[in-house]
């Protein structure tokens, strides 16, 4: 989609190194309190680069969302340090920092929950111009740019009267998505955007979102576990487990030649309507570990099927394999 | 069957028009509301106007009675049914002030509690439990012995006492809200946390704030009776309805009536109460069960 910006004149809008984030769980002790750590995100580099759409998959219990809580700032990075536009995020001072949180929005799963249920349409699209200290702008002014945005979306002028009760899902998701674009953000974060709507609405609000991404030049950081549409929409995506990432790399290149059993187990266990294919055994079993006592050496080897003695002992360093394809294994060392 | 539902549904036909608007614990409570706005054009005798000649006269439907003192008479002479909507107006004020006030402190104390949690959190809750402990009537007492009685002393009291339970109860559904993903969205927007408390939470609230309210309203009348009874309340010559019953207790066994009809207006009134608030609660958010 992207191909020609991508060859040479593309820059890092968001830059992850080494971020770390360690959150203490409370393991007994009364008046001298034991805490453990429980590692959601431990170690995690990528970068994003402008106009593109990094999608990061993992099933839960992964930490991809705790990614994205550190990039929007709401969870203080252990860590390690993330880079937007070369700006440490860790020390912004607080100009910098509605700068940057005007730069930057959201759209969640829950589309019911993401909307204030005592809020009109208006003033919930129109809310982020609102809190601007950049002078406040007029009624009127704040009003024609809602109306735009929801026309953007594909929302009638009526709508701006309604409360959100009156939506339906996918009419509910547009609207959050009016009121994450209304600012032109240059980095948006979806976080699972659609699985929580019907079916048949999910192609409709994920058409939308790569149109908006066409026109106005946005970039995406796309959390998801549903492959098939990482597949469809990403230019580069990143697969996590527990904290780690276990293989990135540009879309395609991955899912053609996926090398971390992890990645091929989940590609694995993808459904696919092919008549007559027979009822296999589950690609993947268990349960992901846990991440305040994660397994020695690879993350994976409890659950993994080509394990090697190595994988017990060390953790495996990430190698670059191919142009753009990174893999964090043993079994690359040993072939 | 359908036939049944467009009836129903029709907003003009009275009886769906009744059904959702609470006719008993309204007409329990509008007396006195009504008396205690209007109360001096209501009344046919000065309240406070002695006539010995008068004295413990019975109803009017009791033999001796006379219909111009429809509920009889104190051992003043004064007229007990103008005492009675004369009495309404300081049941009125203090249920209204005293609720009021009691909600905006313990509201915004319950806010900023579930808001900021960790120390701040602990310190109010523990002073909330401290205070909860000591019972209500008690700490009235105290109050009112030490600032004199009257109506400002009682609002004063009732604040004092009602505070934290709003307190309590705001600060729970604060703590639930605040997760929900439009105030994590807000953070996201760089919202104050004034405006998110504001424009986010507070709203989110007023239905819990209006159950807890209206509940409390009965609750606050008969403290202000109690404490009136008891004399350290507002004192005479104005009147209450607790007052009424103090002076009436003694003439109990040949004047019944006195005590009698100022027992039944405040368990009328507190009735009216309570019932509007369970109505407002299961209209509102079944969820809220357990208030």
């Amino acid at each position: 989609m992207l191909a020609i910006e991508r060859e040479g004149l593309m820059e890092n809008l968001l830059e992850a190194q080494n971020v770390k984030k360690y959150f203490p769980i409370y393991d007994g002790g009364v008046l001298f309190k034991k805490y453990r750590m429980l590692k959601a995100v431990d170690g995690v580099s990528f970068s994003v680069r402008k106009g593109e759409c990094f999608g990061i998959a993992g099933e839960s219990g992964s930490g991809k969302t705790t990614v994205a809580k550190l990039i929007l700032l709401l969870e203080k990075i252990t860590e390690g340090n993330i880079l937007f536009e070369g700006k440490n995020l860790g020390r912004l001072i607080k100009q910098d920092r509605s700068w940057y949180r005007r730069r930057v929005q959201t759209i969640f799963q829950d589309a019911a929950s993401s909307l204030d249920p005592r809020m009109r349409i208006l003033d919930i699209v129109s809310e982020p111009m609102e809190v601007q200290p950049s002078g406040t702008q007029s009624k009127s002014v704040i009003r024609h740019r809602t109306e735009e945005i929801l026309h953007l979306v594909g929302l009638g002028s009526a709508t701006l009267k309604k409360y959100p009760h009156e939506l339906s899902g996918g009419q509910k998701q547009r609207v959050a998505i009016a009121r994450a674009m209304i600012l032109e953000p240059s980095l948006v974060i979806l976080d699972e955007p659609v699985s929580a709507l019907d079916v048949s609405i999910r192609a409709q609000i994920l058409n939308l979102l790569t149109e908006i991404q066409e026109k106005q030049r946005i970039t995406y950081l796309l959390i998801a576990h549903d492959l098939a549409m990482l597949q469809n929409i990403s230019d580069q995506i990143a697969v996590m487990y527990l904290g780690k990432i276990v293989e990135m790399g540009n879309t395609e290149e991955v899912f053609d030649r996926p090398m971390h059993p992890y990645t091929k187990a989940l590609f694995e266990a993808v459904p696919r309507p092919e008549p007559g294919r027979a009822k296999e055994v589950p690609a993947i079993s268990g349960e992901i570990g846990n991440p305040i006592y994660p397994p020695s050496g690879c993350r994976f080897h409890p659950r993994c099927k080509e394990t090697v003695p190595e994988c017990r002992e060390n953790e495996p360093v990430v190698r670059n394999i191919g142009k753009n394809h990174q893999v964090a294994c043993h079994l690359l060392t040993r072939r | 069957m359908n036939n049944m539902k467009i009836i129903t549904r029709n907003p003009h036909h009275l009886f769906s028009v009744l059904k959702h608007v609470p006719v008993i614990p309204l007409l329990l409570l509008l007396p006195m509301i009504v008396c205690g706005i209007f109360g001096p054009y209501l009344y046919l005798h000065d309240p406070t106007a002695m006539k010995l000649s008068m004295a413990l006269k019975p109803p009017a439907w009791v033999s001796g009675g006379d219909w111009s003192y429809l509920l009889g008479t104190d051992n003043m002479g004064r007229d007990l049914l103008s005492r009675l909507i004369e009495g309404a107006r300081a049941s009125l004020i203090v249920a209204f002030f005293g609720v009021g006030f009691a909600g905006i402190v313990g509201v915004s104390i319950g806010m900023i509690a579930g808001y900021f949690e960790g120390k701040i959190d602990n310190i109010i809750m523990r002073f909330v439990d401290a205070q909860m402990s000591i019972p209500a009537i008690l700490l009235i007492i105290l109050l009112a012995a030490v600032l004199g009685g009257g109506l400002a002393t009682i609002i004063l009291s009732i604040t004092l006492v009602f505070w934290t339970q709003y307190a309590r109860v705001i600060r729970g559904e604060t703590l639930s809200i605040k997760q929900r993903d439009f105030v994590v969205l807000a953070k996201v927007t760089d919202c104050g946390t004034f405006r998110i408390l504001r424009k986010h939470i507070f709203p989110n609230t007023t239905n819990t704030i209006m159950v807890l309210a209206t509940l409390q309203l009965g609750r606050a009348i008969i403290i202000e009776a109690s404490i009136t009874f008891l004399g350290m309340g507002i004192q005479p010559p104005a009147t209450a309805w607790g007052l009424i019953i103090s002076d009436g207790r003694i003439y109990m066994s040949t004047a019944w009536w006195i005590p009698t009809f100022a027992g039944m207006a405040i368990m009328i009134t507190v009735l009216g109460a309570n019932l509007l608030g369970d109505w407002l609660r299961d209209r509102l958010d079944p969820k809220l069960r357990q208030l």
